[in-house]
């Protein structure tokens, strides 16, 4: 399948970086690390806003940079959403939206103005000027702006991060309608993992400069060599279908790979996709096969695949859902003398006993 | 006395109109270049503000003379020679009003920063498309401000007038050499007459620019 291909290598004042990944033509991908890395300067250079020294940048099949080629950023089709909306001031919200509409090639981007101002709520805005809107309101339209320049990748520069904890509430369902409805591929930076859990799929992690590792976001929180693992809110992230719910409990159960997961409350149709986050720490293990009087609902039959301590006295169990190769990651956080008194070893088949299942909202 | 008054006005509104059509380039240019020699064309064109304007025009006498190569171009162009003439006094103004028109759309431009430029290129506008859809308007305060500013002070001009432009009834006598005219020849009145209206003109002026350019930032705030 055809993707985006990105390879940059420059400088920037006394910053070097050098950055290679993938990220397919579909779903969001997460450019995520820690302020300072080079996530922006990697997002202005796939917009051709910054010219690294040397790179190569194809999106699917179109030749963007490389050697001598550069593709100036207006002929890129390309939507850029800034961490300021950054509106323009001397035009209403309705001549906002069209500046990049007018521009578009017609080809591409069958995007249509109504379904943009729908699915972003911005019906009673159109004849307001930027002055007058709320911050969230701003960044709403800003990303209308970008959806309507009919983009064939979405670059979004930490669209949350000048916004207030309430403003970021009220974009964050919108921006999962997009990625549902709008099947635009989005390359999205962000140092806030909860923003990452909740809307990328993949993930490209950058220390310094440089591509620590990048693949779907599922595999490295659950990674036992990477950084996530190892934080005091270590969680994993599931995503799963919706299977059924039992209205007299108030339950839904949702088909996960390698096993299913019961969660409180009625989160959704019967077949839709959910993700759901567990925390390390609320899952505790025992031994096969899974213990007659708990309370515990999700009691897991799992592989464990890794073992790694964590500090002075807990352990990271890291295992996959069921007993096949492709069952989702789940980590158990527990004390290493659980671990020892238990007396598993890494292939060993165990339970997971899981307290408590979230969505990832 | 009417016959400098329109004659002033028609100086200054010509020059008004050349130093928006020349003087914006150049407050572009000298706003977003990164070249090093920016800032010694930046002082070229602010040099009328501290030079006398009667070194001026002196050099432009020399310079738009018929002798000199340039003055002699000029000549054959405008089928006269430039000093003495109406083309030779907008030229003149255009040369020292100019650091009046270019320093606030420079800073207009400044204050719109990279931002907007660069979002426009996202939204597939060519460079030049954004200058005039974006950064044009949005620097309208600093072009209202250079426009009244380089009007008005070319209606005030003195020095570089008399230098270059002698005092020729309809052709090159401008507002400030008739009251200067008549004071010599002990007109009060007429000098009166005039010396008022300026003081009036400048007043509202300076009061409308304020009050226009309230107004737009608000707009464009």
């Amino acid at each position: 399948m055809t993707a985006i291909e990105a390879r940059f290598r420059g400088t920037l004042g006394r910053f070097s970086f050098d950055v290679a990944f993938d990220a397919p033509m579909r779903g969001v991908t997460a450019l995520f690390g820690p302020s300072g890395c080079g996530k922006t300067t990697i997002l202005r250079c796939l917009a051709g806003l910054h010219r690294a020294e040397d790179g190569r940048l194809a999106i699917d099949g179109m030749v963007w940079q490389d050697g001598r080629r550069f593709v100036a950023p207006h002929r890129r089709a390309i939507g850029y959403v800034f961490q300021e909306a950054s509106l323009f001031a001397h035009l209403s919200v309705a001549g906002n939206l069209d500046y990049g509409r007018r521009r578009r090639r017609a080809a591409i981007g069958a995007t249509d103005r109504d379904e943009v101002v729908g699915l972003l709520g911005l019906e009673a805005l159109l004849d307001r000027v930027p002055g007058s809107l709320s911050g969230g309101e701003r960044q709403r339209v800003a990303i209308g702006r970008a959806l309507l320049s009919g983009p064939e990748v979405l670059l979004m520069d930490e669209p949350l991060a000048a916004l207030d904890r309430a403003s970021k509430a009220e974009i964050l369902p919108y921006l999962e309608r997009l990625n549902e409805s709008l099947a635009i591929p989005t390359i999205y930076v962000s140092h806030d993992m909860a923003e990452v859990e909740r809307l990328a799929d993949r993930m490209v992690l950058m220390e310094s400069g440089r591509v620590r590792a990048a693949g779907p976001l599922a595999e490295l929180v659950a990674d036992p060599l990477l950084p996530f693992a190892k934080t005091p809110d270590a969680a994993v992230v599931i995503a799963g279908t919706i299977e059924a719910y039992d209205p007299h409990y108030m339950l839904t159960t949702v088909a996960a790979p390698g096993g299913k997961l019961v969660v409180p409350g009625h989160i959704g149709e019967t077949g839709t996709e959910r993700r759901l986050r567990i925390v390390a720490s609320d899952v505790a293990l025992c031994h096969a096969p899974a213990p007659a009087g708990t309370s515990i609902l999700n009691a897991l039959p799992t592989r464990i695949v890794a073992a790694e301590p964590v500090g002075e006295f807990r352990m990271n169990v890291f295992m996959r859902l069921g007993h096949g190769p492709d069952g989702a990651h789940l980590i158990g956080r527990i004390t290493r003398k659980s671990w020892d008194v238990l007396g598993l070893a890494v292939g060993d088949e165990a339970v997971a006993l899981v307290k408590s299942v979230a969505l990832t909202d | 006395m009417w016959e400098s008054v329109l004659l002033t006005l028609k100086l200054a509104t010509v020059t008004t109109v050349i130093l928006l059509v020349v003087g914006t380039p150049i407050a572009w240019w000298l706003a977003r270049s990164k070249s090093w020699w920016k800032e010694a064309i930046g002082t070229v064109v602010a040099l009328p503000l501290v030079l006398p304007p009667t070194v001026l025009g002196f050099y432009l006498l020399l310079m738009l003379s018929p002798k000199s190569p340039l003055g002699s171009a000029a000549s054959s162009l405008f089928g006269h020679p430039l000093p003495f003439s109406f083309a030779g006094l907008v030229v003149g103004s255009v040369l020292y009003s100019l650091p009046f028109a270019v320093q606030p759309i420079r800073n207009a431009f400044e204050a719109i920063g990279e931002r907007p430029l660069e979002v426009a290129a996202t939204l597939r506008a060519s460079p030049l498309d954004a200058f005039l859809t974006i950064a044009l308007p949005l620097a309208r305060p600093g072009l209202l401000t250079g426009a009244v500013l380089g009007f008005a002070h070319t209606v005030g001009e003195f020095g570089v007038v008399l230098m270059i432009g002698g005092n020729i009834p309809g052709e090159t006598k401008v507002l400030s050499i008739a009251i200067y005219d008549y004071v010599e020849t002990l007109q009060w009145r007429e000098a009166h007459v005039l010396a008022a209206g300026m003081l009036v003109f400048s007043f509202l002026v300076i009061l409308a620019m304020t009050v226009i350019d309230k107004r737009m930032r608000r707009r464009l705030g």
